[in-house]
């Protein structure tokens, strides 16, 4: 027993070297923000808020923050509004096609990012709508719907179906139960899947670096300064992009549990 | 597509067929059709127009449409296309025989070896990554695996080094292991909490020992999780430009690189095009092998 609980411990601390790698890149980020040295190294620099004085007074910065949050919000909109429809189809509907239905949605993860961004850029060139916002807001829903729709799918497989019968025996009509019946029960898969495209799209730099022209987003704005030489602005854009994404994670994540947790006492 | 909304008919879809399906048709159409014409505006046809662009030519600075094949005989009899190709497969399979590797331990610690809530937890702190900037973490790599960085600095203290890890294919691999360790650990972890525990306590009673009940029962039942996590981390590896450009200097460039370089050089969008359907190719046969292999029963 005594060499089970050794192995217990080693894995254990395997484990924990695994999160430490997983997560160093992501900590040291944000203590070379604050790190006096341009070239960040042990042992540290002294204190300083100077790369988060300079990003603060960069316009482009600030054009670039504005871009990224009109898009990441357009993004979790449009595809969270698809994901739930195709999620709603899904649930309740069987057709001929429906394998080739769900492989056309789920596909666009699947394709590597480079991939894609050509195809966009192309595509948009063609179309005419290159180097517009438009074209980052269209290619990041098609990219995030897949993700909105596995989220609210999962949570409509959690429904009882007869309380979405029980609506059109008591009168309403098909919109009037999708609307006061099967949303208010996905309400915290909505939230959430908004949440998680609009991560997603706010960290998403190929396809954005590929077709966004002038209107450069917040990871580009990073991937150009990164390209250039090293320069700890990178640093306090990242801990500032860091912030953003996980809150938005966090916030997704916890509405799902929340809400978990008070239907098992509600049905406890 | 008829629609007949006659506000008079009373609304009992459950009980009549015939005219729940006459007056659903709206009501079904407009929830199914949008992601299809959606998708196929902005996903199947981008992509179509992507290999259609492979036979494009370029002249004058200008891509003109057209069907030759041009692209490809030039692209496929270059070495330093082949170069590329080889590298790029190359450290695709070596990360994801690294990942596999590194992950098993630390999924099947999260499997079989902690309680319910923390497993939640643990997943929940991986998931974390996958929504977080990939770029600022390789930039942040790039700051702690150089030649004065973090790594060879504490190497220091214990006289240790400095060792070259940048521009190598030690820091590509440190990159992908970045982009996919997560993903691979979480894959692999439900596939393991997936298998019967009985199956693994009944080897267990028989006498046989750790490893072995590992090797010939846990491994087996998992399978078919475990290869879809390989396929996903090799698709993944072998589509990220960043990695083998920052931390692996690029020298070769790999396929991805390439793509970026023909298309931020100039004008030659078809030769890029040509690179990213032989990715694709690729790509499709791995996933097909892949699954094909996951889903194979055995006949032993």
């Amino acid at each position: 027993m005594k060499s089970n609980r050794m192995l217990k411990w080693f894995l254990y601390g395997y484990l924990a070297l695994v999160l430490i790698f997983i997560f160093a890149p992501i900590i040291f980020s944000v203590i070379f923000s604050f790190n006096s040295d341009r070239f960040p190294t042990i042992p540290l620099g002294s204190f300083t808020l100077k790369w988060y004085e300079t990003i603060w007074q960069d316009p482009d910065v600030w054009e670039a923050a504005r871009t990224s949050l009109i898009v990441s919000f357009s993004v979790a909109t449009i595809a969270t509004l698809l994901g739930f429809a195709t999620a709603y189809t899904d649930y309740r509907y069987r057709f001929k096609l429906k394998p080739l239905y769900l492989a056309l949605i789920l596909l666009p993860p699947t394709i590597p990012l480079i991939i894609m961004a050509l195809a966009m850029l192309a595509w948009f060139a063609k179309i005419g709508l290159a180097g517009t916002v438009t074209s980052i807001i269209i290619a990041h829903s098609v990219l995030t719907a897949p993700f909105a729709m596995a989220i609210i799918r999962l949570r409509l497989s959690q429904m009882d179906a007869t309380l979405e019968a029980a609506a059109w025996n008591l009168g309403a009509d098909q919109w009037r139960a999708l609307r006061r019946v099967i949303v208010p029960f996905c309400r915290p898969a909505i939230v959430s899947s908004f949440c998680l495209t609009a991560a997603v799209s706010f960290d998403e730099f190929a396809i954005a670096w590929f077709i966004s022209g002038l209107n450069k987003t917040i990871p580009v704005i990073i991937l150009e300064i990164v390209t250039g030489n090293i320069d700890p602005q990178v640093n306090a854009i990242g801990s500032f992009v860091f912030l953003t994404s996980i809150t938005l994670v966090v916030i997704a994540q916890v509405v799902l549990m929340t809400r978990d947790k008070k239907e098992k006492v509600n049905h406890g | 597509m008829s629609v007949s909304n006659h506000p008079t008919e009373t609304p009992s879809p459950g009980h009549t067929p015939i005219r729940r399906r006459h007056r659903s048709d709206l009501f079904q159409q407009a929830l199914r059709l949008p992601i299809v014409i959606w998708q196929g505006l902005f996903f199947i046809a981008p992509l179509c127009f992507l290999v259609a662009m492979s036979f494009f030519i370029v002249r004058n600075y200008r891509m003109t449409e057209a069907f030759e094949m041009k692209n490809w005989f030039k692209m496929l009899s270059r070495d330093y296309f082949w170069d590329s190709y080889g590298l790029t497969i190359g450290l695709a399979t070596l990360a994801t025989l690294v990942v596999t590797t590194v992950a098993f331990p630390a999924a099947y610690t999260l499997a079989f070896r902690m309680s319910e809530v923390t497993r939640r937890w643990a997943i929940f702190l991986l998931i974390i990554p996958f929504f977080t900037s990939y770029l600022v973490r390789i930039f942040s790599w790039y700051v702690i695996l150089a030649e004065s960085g973090v790594i060879n600095a504490m190497l220091g203290y214990i006289e240790l080094g400095p060792y070259v890890m940048l521009n190598t294919k030690f820091g590509t691999i440190i990159g992908y292991m970045t982009l996919t360790l997560p993903l691979v650990i979480i894959l692999q972890t439900f596939s393991l909490a997936n298998i019967d525990r009985r199956l693994v306590e009944a080897a267990h009673n028989l006498g046989c020992r750790p490893w072995r009940t590992i090797i010939r029962v846990v491994l087996p039942l998992a399978k078919t999780g475990f290869i879809i996590a390989a396929v996903f981390c090799f698709i993944l590896s072998f589509g990220d430009f960043v990695s083998p450009y920052y931390l692996g200097g690029s020298k070769p460039p790999t396929l991805p690189i390439l793509i970026v370089d023909t298309v931020k050089s100039g004008q030659q969008w078809p030769r890029a095009a040509v690179v990213a359907v032989v990715m694709m190719v690729t790509l499709f046969i791995v996933a097909f092998g892949g699954i094909a292999a996951a889903y194979r029963r055995r006949t032993a």
